[in-house]
């Protein structure tokens, strides 16, 4: 299984993990586990995805999603699982 | 699974405390390419370090997007130049054209430094060796990205002074061969006790004779990270702040050595070592000066400084060991001068003289690091400080190291200005006592005895 975290962190708005969950299911990324915090007006989210069954290279999905971040007014980032798996867990 | 909270600590890190990945070295070993005709041990060379080293900046910047971790340089080491060029250099013009190869083989395949243009002379030079060491001057003023290095010392074999009266010698040579830029030359120009047999981290970085033919080490940071962590343990006692900063530097670690693995897994080469260093930058908030403020001193050099420094280092190493399978090179806290604005406010405040950092050597990373001291100063006076520093790591059984910088025209006081990551620092003023007898002795220091420790 390839496994990305999706952070997403910015101003609360309708419609956000709407965005990045059609984006997601449109790429056949399966959303494994979400969680959100919300700290003075602003929206801290995480996602888990696999994205073992998506058609596009990892690069391709950061840009994609770094771009929708854009439009929303959010920032998007995506990355590897292994980096936070390694950090936090001997 | 992962949590939220460990998200977020781990793009805290990197967003807001200056956490990266220092460096990926690639080390390539030269001794294949040894030829009697300098033409052909370059045309070899540069054939070798263009094929081995033509995806690692592409290759690290991949790693980096990936994770979203910043990996700031690519870099390469190779063989002491010095046992690569013994059967084709005849004079000191040969060993150049070697470095100026070596610096086009850096800017082709675009990694900032490559390290390795070294002798290791600690029983005393073959003509090689020498001739290597007295084209030091004219290599770093013809180059822009070769870095040097000269290991003169080691516990087992004592201090060979011929080579740290020479030492002197080019030091001062080669500022004053790159004056224009405040004698930078030296920045790219470290003196070894003890160097570690194989080492990632310039400007001392080459590629050990014992190591196999291509390797990916890396080399990590992260005070910045250290010191918020420990932000958190104000007050707290010993035991907290020690706990406190082993976590953080294992967390530090871990994060180098899946670079490493990941850099060996995708370019087909063997993992090395994680050299798990706190490195500071000039930035601000990435300084191991304040570290040691946060421990506790008003400024860096203020009395408890050395004990704070030892605790930190050692924390680091026992924290960091466990993160890696393989550690190495100069594992440990980097106190350079010029690299570091807690530092630097620390000499211009007058807390921090050349003789605290002299005893911080002991118990840090490495030695005396990237310190501007007069242009006028005595090649005898730097051959001294050498031999001193050489001493410390002799009878303590450690790594020590001088890159100082005796900047042409400038007086204590002064500023000098190196850029990017070499920073800026004031010129610190020296003993002026004068050591020209002893130093002007031939021969070498014996080993000290390895018994009778008090």
């Amino acid at each position: 299984m390839k496994k990305a975290i999706i952070t997403v962190v910015g101003k609360d708005t309708v419609g956000i993990i709407a965005r990045v969950c059609t984006y997601l299911a449109e790429d056949s990324c399966n959303i494994l586990d979400i969680s959100q915090t919300i700290t003075g007006g602003y929206f801290n989210m995480m996602m888990i995805v696999d994205y073992t069954a998506s058609q596009r290279h990892f690069a391709e999905i950061r840009s994609d999603l770094s771009k929708l971040g854009a439009e929303i007014g959010v920032e998007i980032h995506v990355q590897r699982e292994e980096i936070f798996e390694k950090m936090h867990r001997i | 699974m992962i949590n939220i909270s460990e998200v977020l600590e781990t793009n805290t890190m990197i967003q807001r405390e200056n956490f990266d990945v220092r460096t990926i070295t690639m080390g390539i070993s030269l001794l294949d390419t040894i030829d009697s005709d300098v033409k052909r041990t370059c045309e070899k060379l540069r054939e070798k370090i263009l094929e081995r080293a033509e995806k690692l900046v592409r290759t690290g910047d991949e790693i980096s997007a990936d994770y979203g971790v910043p990996i700031v340089n690519k870099r390469i080491s190779v063989t002491p130049i010095g046992l690569i060029g013994g059967s084709c250099c005849k004079d000191a013009e040969d060993y150049v054209r070697i470095a100026s190869t070596l610096d086009e083989c850096a800017k082709q395949v675009g990694v900032n430094f490559i390290g390795g243009y070294s002798a290791l002379v600690t029983g005393g030079m073959t003509c090689a060796d020498e001739l290597l060491i007295r084209s030091i001057p004219e290599a770093l003023s013809r180059t822009e990205r070769v870095c040097s290095s000269v290991n003169v010392g080691s516990t087992k074999q004592g201090i060979d002074m011929d080579a740290v009266r020479l030492m002197g010698e080019v030091i001062l040579e080669t500022a004053e061969r790159t004056r224009e830029t405040d004698g930078l030359g030296c920045a790219k120009l470290v003196v070894f006790c003890n160097a570690p047999d194989d080492n990632p981290f310039m400007a001392g970085a080459f590629h050990g004779v014992t190591m196999p033919d291509t390797v990916l080490s890396v080399g990590v940071s992260g005070p910045g990270v250290v010191k918020a962590a420990i932000e958190e343990c104000a007050g707290a006692s010993f035991e907290v702040l020690c706990e406190t900063i082993k976590k953080t530097a294992f967390k530090i670690t871990r994060v180098g050595q899946l670079v490493a693995q990941e850099a060996s897994r995708r370019l087909g080469y063997p993992f090395g070592i994680v050299d798990l260093s706190l490195a500071p930058t000039p930035a601000v908030g990435d300084s191991v000066a304040d570290i040691l403020k946060e421990i506790g001193l008003a400024e860096a050099g203020a009395p408890g400084t050395t004990a704070a420094l030892a605790l930190l280092n050692d924390q680091v190493k026992k924290g960091g060991l466990m993160a890696s399978s393989y550690v190495g090179g100069l594992s440990g806290a980097f106190i350079p001068v010029s690299e570091d604005q807690g530092m630097i406010d620390a000499v211009k405040a007058g807390a921090l003289t050349l003789e605290k950092l002299e005893a911080m050597t002991c118990v840090c990373s490495v030695g005396l690091d990237m310190i501007a001291v007069p242009g006028d100063t005595p090649a005898s006076t730097i051959s001294g400080i050498i031999a001193d520093e050489m001493a410390l790591g002799m009878v303590n059984q450690k790594t020590t190291a001088v890159r100082l910088i005796p900047a042409p025209g400038k007086k204590v006081g002064d500023m000098v200005t190196f850029g990017g990551l070499l920073g800026y620092a004031p010129v610190m003023p020296v003993n002026t006592f004068d050591c020209s007898r002893f130093i002007a002795r031939t021969g070498r220091i014996p080993a000290p005895v390895h018994s009778f420790k008090n």
